[in-house]
């Protein structure tokens, strides 16, 4: 019986915002919780974002925004990952995103979206009831 | 300051009283059992002459406008001259930004400060595949002197300053700066204001990335040189905590990377062969209000102590000038809740009121909204009143430094200080602050401390109110949208200068600027003549990319 693979998350900083306190916060949070994490650094486009967590096996894609641009990255991380096949991996976000901007995002296929005040446990608590390791 | 024979006076009487304290701790404890400022520094529930005892007035404090500057650079404080409100904007393209300026001017803000969107912060025009669904959206977008002719029209450049936040294009915005004051017919030794120009902080925080460090550097001390000689009344560096503050770390940490930054700055202009004292009363700072009161105004007090004597005694400044830490403030925007968001506005009165008690040169205050979005109108005349309430409604500006002389206030200045000079001293023994960012040191240091934060809230041992207490369901605010036309807009404009310019005077500029990027000559004259003739932020940045390369954060965590 082989060991059963530890989840895998890439966190990932789609976009030209710097803000990386929470990206790495919570990839410090994943990595303390047994997650495997790799995180991408900053000021990545979704088409960089997409092939490294495709090259990564990864699981799922936590995308970290602060700066607005999040209903036009973020989707398209989701969309780029169906062209390829890859729609297996599931994406998840969070950062500043308007009350209002969440029910758009959800349709587009992000399927957590964790708003300012979130503590690593809860985000932690939500990887593993919804993304369980490949095979 | 004290006779021995009082002091050993007070410590009998303290021993008394701490006996007598803890028979009633022992019935009623103390609520906690550790208490400590946000940086998580230990903080006692008493001070005394004792734990000051050291200190010297005339060598430690002495007197505003008089080294070591502990109460304030000017020797009348704001009983001469209140403090520089300087809102922070950039809204949608320059147009909305325009008028978001003189609405702000006409309530009352002294100095105007351009906050630019993330393309134009980053080095790429709004047509770049890199912009997209950025255009606007964090600050103005200005892709050519065209904006900044829009951006910058009604305002009189001769009696206004401008703070512009920029940094790895800060020299071509500068230099749009001055070919806009020249069409108004003001010359360029008339205008007054500031670039951030900061990249070294950018390395270890705010991440607007363009260049590796030693190009970036280079480009730096060109525009401090630049400005020594044709623009005197210019800041020529923005040496910022702020960023470092915002990104996590400790109230000593943002001071002691930013001074260790200051250092490096100061050396690398030496190196070039600059005089310290005709660039060093130019260089500026710019530090975060946190929410923690006492620990934000010993740290500026300390800030002004510690950069007077590396200034003199380091550097071997003459001039008092070189000596003085100006430092500009913005109130702490990581400490703003998106819960409950009304709540903010009382977070940003305190945090002002530090920064004023600490004897800031000039101020931003957040909207309350600012968490969300860029604020609305409403939510910036706000934060605007607060300072006007202030400065005068308050009365605290009628008194120099008040809090000097506070047992509590003196000793945590103290502590701040010998804890800041022990971090400058470790990055001097890595060989200095380009050394220690590229080991990751600082950037590991405020990820530690960033992390240790949050867990102190996650475990409710630090309280922020609205979100692991008291929290409740509040109403959505309004907050600002971008109109999706204002992208349209600027890309139409940009592609109309694109067609309008000489093309060919474009293309011989950047291929003199190329030129001159590729040996040692001052490159700001060649970018002043590109800009004049409208060659576009990102043709300009291109030039420097290919020359020098570009640098990616490493992503250290």
């Amino acid at each position: 019986m082989t060991p059963e693979r530890k989840i895998r998350i890439m966190v990932a900083k789609p976009g030209l915002n710097g803000h990386d306190r929470g990206a790495k916060i919570i990839a410090r949070g994943f990595r303390n919780a047994g997650f495997e994490v790799i995180y991408t650094g900053l000021h990545q486009t979704p088409e960089q974002i997409v092939a490294a967590a495709i090259q990564e096996d990864v699981d799922g894609i936590g995308l970290s925004s602060l700066a607005g641009a999040h209903d036009y990255l973020f989707p398209r991380v989701v969309e780029l990952l169906k062209e390829k096949g890859a729609d297996d991996i599931m994406v998840f976000g969070g950062g500043i995103i308007p009350e209002e901007d969440i029910p758009k995002l959800r349709e587009a296929g992000i399927r957590g979206i964790f708003g300012p005040g979130t503590p690593i446990e809860e985000a932690v608590n939500w990887v593993r009831q919804n993304i369980k390791p490949k095979k | 300051m004290f006779r021995n024979d009082h002091l050993k006076t007070i410590g009998d009487e303290e021993k008394k009283w701490t006996e007598d304290l803890s028979k009633i701790l022992s019935e009623i404890p103390e609520r906690l059992s550790r208490f400590s400022t946000i940086s998580d520094m230990e903080i006692k529930g008493l001070y005394t002459p004792k734990d000051i005892q050291y200190l010297d007035y005339s060598r430690d404090i002495g007197f505003p406008g008089i080294y070591p500057f502990t109460r304030g650079i000017q020797p009348s404080m704001y009983r001469g001259k209140i403090w520089t409100m300087r809102m922070f904007s950039g809204l949608g393209g320059p147009e909305e930004t325009n008028r978001r300026f003189h609405y702000l001017l006409k309530h009352g803000e002294t100095g105007l400060s351009i906050a630019f969107h993330y393309p134009t912060l980053m080095g790429y025009d709004s047509d770049s595949p890199m912009a997209r669904g950025e255009i606007g959206k964090c600050g103005v977008a200005v892709d050519t002197l065209k904006d900044m002719e829009i951006l910058l029209e009604g305002i009189p450049l001769d009696k206004v300053t401008t703070s512009m936040t920029i940094n790895p294009p800060a020299s071509i915005l500068l230099a749009m700066y001055i070919v806009v004051a020249e069409k108004q017919k003001v010359s360029k030794s008339q205008i007054g204001g500031t670039i951030q120009n900061d990249m070294l902080k950018e390395f270890i925080a705010q991440k607007t990335l363009m260049l590796p460090p030693k190009p970036s550097m280079r480009l730096i001390v060109d525009t401090v040189e630049y400005c020594t000689k044709e623009v005197p009344r210019w800041n020529t560096i923005s040496i910022s905590g702020y960023h470092i503050r915002e990104a996590g770390s400790t109230a000593v940490q943002e001071l002691a990377f930013t001074l260790a930054d200051g250092i490096a700055y100061v050396a690398a202009a030496l190196e070039r062969g600059l005089e310290v004292d005709d660039f060093a009363p130019r260089l500026s700072f710019f530090f975060d209000s946190h929410i923690d009161f006492f620990e934000e105004i010993a740290k500026f007090r300390a800030a002004r102590r510690i950069w007077a004597r590396v200034m003199k005694e380091r550097f071997r400044a003459k001039n008092p000038r070189s000596w003085m830490l100006r430092f500009h403030t913005h109130t702490a925007g990581c400490s703003l809740t998106a819960q409950q968001p009304y709540n903010n506005v009382m977070r940003t009165a305190y945090e002002a009121l530090a920064a004023v008690l600490g004897g800031t040169q000039s101020l931003h205050t957040n909207s309350l909204d600012e968490v969300y979005s860029i604020p609305t109108e409403e939510a910036a005349a706000i934060a605007l009143r607060t300072q006007q309430i202030l400065s005068e409604e308050t009365g605290v500006t009628n008194t120099i430094d008040p809090l000097a002389g506070s047992y509590f206030i003196e000793a945590l200045t103290n502590r701040i200080e010998a804890e800041a000079l022990e971090y400058i001293q470790k990055i001097d023994t890595m060989g200095g602050m380009l050394a220690a960012i590229e080991r990751g040191y600082p950037q590991m240091e405020i990820a530690e401390a960033a992390y240790h934060y949050q867990k102190l809230i996650d475990e409710g041992k630090k309280v922020v109110v609205g979100v692991n207490k008291y929290a409740t369901d509040h109403p959505p605010i309004t907050i600002w949208k971008m109109d999706p036309e204002i992208e349209r807009r600027q890309l139409k404009r940009l592609r109309e200068v694109k067609e309008m310019r000489n093309g060919q005077k474009v293309r011989d500029h950047l291929n003199k600027l190329r030129g001159a990027a590729e040996g040692n000559e001052n490159l700001m004259p060649y970018i002043v003549n590109a800009v004049r003739e409208y060659a576009t932020l990102q043709e300009i940045c291109d030039v420097f990319r290919e020359v020098f390369g570009t640098y990616t954060d490493p992503g250290m965590f």
